[in-house]
């Protein structure tokens, strides 16, 4: 038991070691072990711990159970990714990024409504939308429309927000330039102005990836059909059974963090040329 | 002033439009009731009657602004259906956790950029904690902190705490090293210890970071505040509002709720932005 503790203890100060002495180092590869050995050490530390204080399953299970929880339940987490991300998220997401960014570029010509939109767009931004969950499903009913219609309301402000402030980057010099060229509004718009703001862009489908999981997985709590990761980790919750919730818990990280990093390697091949992405590659 | 002009522009396009949609998404229940009854109805019965259904499917505008007044102004605060009152037990959970996750930030800040060891390991976890959808898990971190006997206000705090903690990380680790190269030059040359130049040179210079990552803390607590309150049916709060309202088909109660905790979020993001203002106004900065 005390050997339990010893262990976490011990992983935990000689992770602490080994990265002291990898911090005087410089280059890619301290970049990368660095923060996999402060996981591993923490990963280390929680077996340990559970272990050796023999933590009871139903307040936290040790990582190997949890593991050993994804591995044997795999069908069931794969229909729940399916449900929740494939159908739920990805329309969602693709639905109120493009509208967005289509409502950016239709007022983008009225400065009119620019200057009503932004601060409602920003402030609506900060609003708890996701109480619109349970409208939502009243609305359209218990299958992955209500959640990628939530999902869609989410996304659509912090895009907007983003898209309106992206498209003012292009400057005048450059416009001027577009005119000398001839080129019209089309034109100007395909070749200098989205391309200029696609760092803002980016900038709003990264902080939409997050949302939009959120989104779908708590609107599964106001009612879904049998399948679901909102749904697996309410369940699961009321069977104590917290190794499969955890195991869920997992597979909505990898989804996110999978997420995630899709669109940042699609901004760093788009936006190649700007000075936060160039020295990098 | 050309600026309000377009935003109460907007505004009203958007209450006009609202009721339209009210119009035409509860027509179908009157028209249906008429069928039922055997009676023909036209638009000049249906537009009156849409606009005061008891369980529409969009309420019209000025029901909810009905529902809010009722039970704010008209109900004494302590009383359950006072929206007041559930709107404290969510602002409280939601002022504690913002404390707790300002500290915890800024304490992650200031040891990142002081330590190299902590930057390049912490850091990096710090924004893919971010990545995991959080908030979806926030029940279960009920239900855990409740078996090891931490219960209500707390546990839900912990969840804002932990939502807030991330902007307030990023915006101050940015803001600390906001000093450039010439400006730490001479704090050396004035031999100023490393105390002295954390208190005369980086927090000062991080404070415009730190309003920025304040407000969108202050608002991403009141939404973890609220989705604490769906998964354990507590007794309280906009969330908890919000999901008895949907068991019930009680519409009006979602919409009010929605709107309360909208309003509070301006408030908030308003009150902390007049704080920005007069601080960095003291200081020359804004």
């Amino acid at each position: 038991m005390m050997s339990w503790v010893t262990v976490a203890t011990a992983a935990w100060l000689g992770g602490w070691a080994v990265n002291i002495l990898l911090a005087r180092q410089t280059g890619r590869l301290t970049r990368l072990l660095m923060p996999a050995i402060f996981g591993i050490s923490l990963v280390m530390i929680w077996e340990g711990l559970v272990r050796g204080l023999e933590v009871p399953a139903v307040i936290l299970p040790a990582p190997s159970a949890i593991s050993a929880a994804f591995a044997s339940n795999l069908p069931v987490l794969w229909a729940d990714f399916v449900q929740t991300v494939i159908r739920s998220v990805l329309p969602g997401y693709a639905m109120g990024c493009g509208l967005a960014l289509l409502t950016a570029i239709a007022i983008d010509r009225s400065p009119f409504l620019q200057r009503g939109l932004l601060p409602m767009g920003n402030l609506a931004a900060a609003l708890p939308i996701v109480g619109i969950a349970p409208i939502m499903v009243m609305w359209f009913g218990f299958d992955w429309h209500s959640k990628a219609a939530v999902v869609v309301v989410m996304c659509f402000f912090p895009m907007l927000v983003n898209a309106i402030e992206g498209l003012r980057m292009a400057e005048a010099i450059q416009r001027d330039l577009m005119r000398t060229y001839a080129a019209g509004y089309w034109q100007t718009l395909w070749k200098l102005r989205l391309p200029a703001a696609a760092p803002f862009i980016f900038n709003g489908l990264k902080i939409c990836t997050t949302l939009a999981l959120i989104g779908a997985i708590v609107a599964e709590f106001f009612g879904t059909p049998i399948v679901g990761m909102g749904f697996r980790i309410s369940t699961e919750i009321g069977r104590m059974a917290l190794d499969m919730v955890w195991a869920e818990i997992a597979v909505a990280a990898l989804a996110g963090s999978a997420f995630y990093g899709c669109v940042t390697l699609t901004e760093r091949t788009v936006t190649h040329w700007h000075p936060s992405i160039r020295g990098s590659l | 002033m050309r600026i309000a002009l377009s935003i109460t522009a907007i505004c009203l396009a958007i209450l006009a439009a609202w009721y339209v949609g009210a119009v035409g998404l509860n027509a179908k229940w009157e028209r249906d009731q008429a069928a039922r009854a055997g009676v023909e109805i036209g638009w000049a019965d249906i537009i009156p009657a849409t606009m005061s259904q008891e369980r529409p499917v969009l309420p019209a505008p000025h029901q909810v602004a009905a529902e809010i007044w009722e039970t704010t102004a008209n109900k004494r605060i302590t009383s359950k259906r006072s929206l007041v009152y559930h709107g404290w037990i969510t602002l409280s959970a939601t002022f504690l956790g913002f404390a707790m996750g300002v500290g915890l930030g800024i304490l992650l800040a200031v040891g990142i950029v002081h330590n190299r060891a902590m930057d390049l390991s912490v850091m990096p976890w710090v924004i893919s904690s971010q990545t995991i959808p959080i908030l979806a898990i926030a029940p279960m971190i009920i239900v855990v902190l409740y078996n090891i006997g931490i219960s209500g206000l707390v546990a839900k705090a912990a969840i804002s705490a932990y939502l807030s903690f991330f902007p307030v990380v990023v915006g101050m680790v940015k803001g600390l090293r906001a000093p450039g190269g010439m400006q730490l030059d001479l704090m050396r040359t004035y031999n100023a210890s490393a105390w002295q130049v954390f208190w005369k040179l980086r927090w000062p210079s991080s404070l415009p970071y730190l309003f920025a990552s304040l407000k969108v803390a202050i608002a991403i607590a009141l939404v973890g505040a609220i989705i604490g309150e769906l998964p354990t049916g507590s007794q309280g709060g906009f969330g908890a509002r919000m999901l008895n309202g949907s068991y019930y088909g009680q519409v009006l109660i979602i919409w009010s709720a929605l709107f309360g905790a909208a309003i509070c979020a301006a408030l908030m993001v308003g009150a902390v932005g007049m704080v920005q203002r007069a601080v960095l106004g003291r200081m020359g900065q804004a």
